[in-house]
């Protein structure tokens, strides 16, 4: 009943705007985002400029705020009230959660035609699509994880030679990093932060198939077993290595405590790179990008989508013209080179690339073969709002002391059950 | 009060012809010009209210579905630990909020009160904070209570290196910067209240107090502050809805953190109904939020409205 | 109007303890400028300043580029306007929601108080209650009326949604002053042949200035800080300043540029810190009038 409500009154505001917009025959389509710091807001004026160039005038609809915890807020209102945009930048679950209301827009003639089932990875494909097999999304980036960013010179000085193969190791550097009077992990105490770290160590505890099922497929055994408790053990193990000012500490601030060597390394996604190629750092000589020790092979990824929704005929064209531009190669390139992660297709050329990111497109292209590209639990990627946010409350409550290992496997366990 | 109208002793019309419509709409006149807000606030007020409520009973997850499936939310819901720890944080904070805040006030309006050179220039200065918006005055207050970059830091650069101030990083003691915060914000407001309850006593009954011999601490203690019972009453229903609303404080100053330490009710609601994809769950924590602001504004309110009707 | 009493002194009103009471008084200024002090001296740093140093020392270099960017080319979304734009938009959904819910408000505080019938108590209780529900909930059920409406995401659509939730308080405010206004002089007008409104414009009006006050600070700071109503019913030509300040500020990648965000606040906030400045003589008065009256 709802959706006919919805669709009805979709209907409604498409003949209010057919009568609007008879005056001006321009093509529009209005994006909601929320990428306004200034260097992927630059980087998506490209996008726009490549549309003004097609005719097409983009109106922009930014609503900032933690991975659009309020763009989507703002997402519910518009389509609601039967004025939807005409797409809408998402992630992971959302798009699936999304689809199932029945709001969004076909993209599939397009998708054929431009044969995005052989050049997108097959594990993001499951969340570009609805439950019919339609493309519905246009991925514009994949991001991933499972990184570890370190600064070279406290590496030099303690002796950190190659990479660091497994926690093992890890815990050894990092013992010789605080003895040289360091903080050894940066880190800051915000819940999706606690996540990022916590799913890094879930997957190199357990290994790939643990992770799947506990972070994934949220298996009740795989969740209570005892590997789950060794993962919160090295958790609190990692407590010992931070600053005591890490709660609520921005992720580019504790990046910046990387970068200024105050401190050794960060556990965080590949969006960091940004902010030490800004402070001018050059990767290998100044800063060490690696995977999380001990999860080489494997990649968590993460992607931002634009999801095109239900907008009446005349704005139709425009819409999937916005598609086609954002999955071009070009657009691809430009955007994902200032933003920190690869492109959404694997056929894209390395050369423009910085070391990191080379790395990184060719870890990705690796894991897509072996079926050891798995969703990103801390972005959306694993479950659905309910569950990750179940999740967060568990892995955050336990850094911050409230839960010892044994309770906090069954708390994770019974937050889970009960989200679902 | 001694409101008086110069235009009133004028003549206002001439008289006029009256017939017995005119009569009869000058009759109706007032009920009918009341009646479009009085729909307005039916609708988009008790409507939407019966709307969550009812919303409250199905299950309803990203948007509203409408399928009844009895209280099973609010089982739910008070099974939830993070709704426990929001109701805990609530009382700790409403209540300190409340009683700080008037206490403050009531402070403040006393001291300006008396004969104070420079007040025009103090009393701006207590209440311009009520004119910002939080979403970035608490991100200021976020960096001065940072024992890394704030007051703590700023110390020991002077010098004084035992100084520890880190409440903010302490799960026991975030929630009372919280209320450092939300004080800072809204006591100035409270102070206007007052001072505004302490002008307008009428000086015939303090000279006469005087007269007995009353000193100045006696005569606040006894005369005046009970002669402000009106401004009480009326910063405490104020005071207790910016808590029961209190949000963009939370999430600019701690975001609910450390852990979960300062999530309060409207954060709590927010968070299911929109971040988590739980609609019938925060509608389930927005009835008993509304059920609490009853309890506490319905009696206010009756006996307010029944004591003007005594006088 | 004019006798406004100064209490009690306190203190004897010895030297020493005027001395104290003004270092009370001090103090406490102190307090509440410290946030705007913080604002104002990071506003006008270079961000490394910020980044490396003392939060309360003063800058060592001194620059205006923080407030010229927060101004006019900060991104704030695709395109690097600033927060420029956006204050348009505010004031034409800010005036208008003041204008019509004061109008609104002071007719029925009038009504509510000189024309009461059988039943006005539980009506007005009815209003009044409206100023404690929560905003979040109403979020959905108006996107449908707004919708059903067409008035989804038009500055009208703000309008009627900021009007509706301040009708509360101002109606309050105006019945509570209105109360205290001599019902006999309404009541020989009527007997002169005054009708409703001729009594409301040429005697209750004239003297409603200090509640006027009142209900602009209270009201224009509310719609004008107000973020979850701006963000949810606005369309991308209609999104009001707030909505550009969170862009601005809560960007969740990138590069914080706090001295930008902080000279962006002091911005955004400068309207209502005006209206504050200028009317806040007033504010007391009207406080004294009204709102503090049972």
């Amino acid at each position: 009943m709802y959706k006919k409500f919805v669709s009805t009154f979709a209907g409604l505001a498409t003949g209010a705007a057919l009568f609007v917009g008879s005056a001006a025959a321009q093509e529009t389509v209005e994006v909601l985002h929320w990428w306004t710091a200034g260097g992927e807001a630059a980087a998506l004026n490209v996008l726009k400029k490549q549309l003004e160039e097609e005719g097409v005038t983009w109106e922009d609809m930014p609503v900032a705020g933690g991975s659009g915890v309020q763009a989507m807020t703002v997402l519910r209102s518009r389509v609601t009230s039967g004025n939807a945009p005409t797409a809408v930048q998402m992630l992971g679950y959302d798009i699936t959660e999304w689809a199932d209301q029945g709001v969004v827009a076909d993209l599939s003639d397009l998708a054929s035609k431009e044969n995005w089932d052989n050049v997108v990875p097959t594990a993001l494909q499951k969340f570009s699509k609805n439950s019919e097999g339609q493309w519905i999304a246009a991925p514009v980036d994949v991001h991933s994880t499972n990184w570890m960013w370190a600064n070279k010179k406290i590496f030099d000085e303690v002796g950190v030679e190659g990479d660091i193969k497994d926690w093992d190791q890890l815990i050894e550097v990092l013992d010789k990093i605080k003895e040289a009077g360091y903080t050894p992990v940066a880190y800051g105490g915000q819940p999706w932060q606690d996540a990022t770290v916590f799913e890094a160590v879930v997957l190199a505890t357990g290994g790939p198939d643990f992770y799947k099922k506990a972070l994934n497929d949220f298996d009740e055994e795989t969740l209570g077993s005892d590997t789950m408790k060794q993962v919160f053990d090295r958790m609190t193990k990692l407590h010992d290595y931070v600053d005591p000012n890490f709660s609520g500490r921005d992720w580019n601030l504790a990046t910046a405590m990387v970068i200024n060597g105050k401190a050794a390394v960060q556990f965080m996604g590949d969006w960091a790179k940004g902010e030490f190629l800004r402070a001018d750092m050059k990767p290998g000589e100044d800063f060490v990008c690696q995977r999380f020790p001990g999860t080489e092979g494997s990649v968590l990824f993460n992607s931002d989508q634009f999801v095109m929704f239900k907008v009446g005929e005349d704005k139709r064209d425009a819409q999937l013209k916005l598609a086609s531009a954002v999955m071009s190669p070009e657009f691809q390139i430009a955007f994902n080179k200032v933003k920190g992660s690869v492109p959404a297709r694997t056929d894209v050329a390395p050369d423009e690339f910085d070391a990191c990111a080379q790395k990184g497109m060719k870890q990705l292209a690796e894991a897509n073969e072996n079926n050891h590209l798995y969703g990103s639990l801390a972005h959306g990627y694993g479950a659905p709002s309910a569950v990750k946010n179940a999740v967060f409350d568990v892995v955050t409550a336990h850094f911050n002391g409230e839960y010892t290992s044994e309770e906090a496997v069954q708390a994770l366990v019974d937050a889970v059950a009960s989200a679902r | 009060m001694t409101a008086t109208s110069t235009t009133a002793t004028e003549p206002l019309v001439r008289p006029r012809r009256s017939s017995a419509f005119r009569r009869g709409l000058q009759d109706w006149l007032p009920r009918i010009v009341l009646a479009p807000s009085f729909a307005v606030i039916v609708l988009f007020v008790y409507g939407f209210i019966i709307f969550t409520v009812y919303l409250s009973m199905t299950s309803s997850t990203l948007l509203p579905r409408f399928d009844f499936i009895g209280l099973g939310n609010y089982v739910k819901l008070f099974d939830l630990p993070n709704w426990w720890i929001a109701l805990k944080n609530l009382a700790i904070f409403g209540s300190l909020y409340i009683v700080i805040c008037c206490v403050l006030g009531l402070l403040l309006a006393i001291l300006l009160d008396q004969k104070i050179r420079g007040e025009g220039v103090l009393r701006p200065i207590y209440l311009y904070p009520m004119a910002l918006s939080f979403i970035v005055t608490g991100t200021a207050w976020k960096w001065f209570l940072d024992p890394g970059i704030g007051l703590d830091h700023t110390m020991h650069a002077l010098g004084w290196t035992s100084f520890h101030f880190g409440w903010i990083k302490d799960r026991e003691m975030a929630i009372y910067t919280v209320v450092i915060a939300a004080v800072w914000q809204s006591s100035g407001f409270v102070m206007a209240m007052f001072l505004a309850g302490l002008r307008g006593i009428d000086t015939e009954i303090m000279r006469a107090a005087q007269i007995d011999g009353a000193g100045p601490w006696q005569l606040y203690r006894r005369i005046i502050i009970p002669m402000l019972r009106p401004a009480f009453l009326s910063a405490f229903v104020v005071l207790a809805h910016m808590a029961i609303k209190s949000y963009d404080l939370v999430i600019a100053l701690t975001n609910g953190g450390p852990g979960r330490a300062t999530e309060l009710p409207a954060t709590f609601m927010y968070s299911y109904t929109f971040t988590r994809s739980q609609m019938a769950i925060g509608a389930a924590s927005a009835v008993v939020m509304l059920m609490m602001v009853a309890s506490i504004i319905v009696p206010y309110l009756y006996s307010e409205l029944s004591t003007e009707r005594e006088q | 109007m004019s006798t406004a009493t100064e209490g009690p002194q306190l203190g004897s009103g010895s030297v020493f303890g005027r001395a104290i009471l003004y270092a009370v008084l001090i103090v406490f200024a102190v307090y509440y400028l410290l946030p705007l002090v913080i604002m104002l001296l990071n506003s006008v740093k270079p961000l490394d300043e910020i980044r490396s140093g003392n939060l309360i020392a003063p800058p060592q270099h001194w620059t205006l580029q923080p407030w010229l960017s927060a101004w006019s080319e900060a991104q704030v979304g695709v395109q690097a306007t600033g927060l420029k734009p956006y204050f348009v938009n505010s004031f034409l959904m800010v005036i208008p929601a003041v204008t019509i819910s004061m109008v609104l408000g002071a007719i029925n505080g009038y009504v509510l108080t000189k024309y009461r019938f059988k039943g006005d108590s539980i009506v007005f209780g009815l209003i009044l209650f409206s100023c404690f529900i929560p905003f979040q909930i109403v979020l959905i059920p108006m996107a449908k009326v707004l919708g059903t409406l067409g008035i989804a995401g038009t500055v009208p659509g703000l309008v009627l949604v900021h009007v509706v939730y301040g009708l509360g308080f101002t109606t309050l405010f105006f019945r509570n002053y209105y109360a205290a206004f001599p019902t006999e002089l309404i009541r020989s007008a009527q007997v002169d042949g005054a009708g409703f409104f001729r009594i409301f414009w040429r005697i209750l009006l004239p003297s409603s200035g200090p509640i006027i006050v009142v209900t602009i600070i209270w009201q224009f700071t509310n719609i004008w800080n107000d973020f979850l109503f701006g963000a949810s019913f606005s369309d991308f030509d209609s999104q009001p300043m707030t909505v550009a300040l969170n862009n601005l500020v809560s960007s969740s990648t990138g590069v914080k540029e706090y001295n930008v965000h902080f000279a962006g606040a002091v911005l955004a906030a400068l309207p209502t810190l005006v209206v504050y400045i200028v009317s806040g003589r007033y504010f007391v008065r009207g406080l004294m009038a009204g709102a503090v009256k049972g």
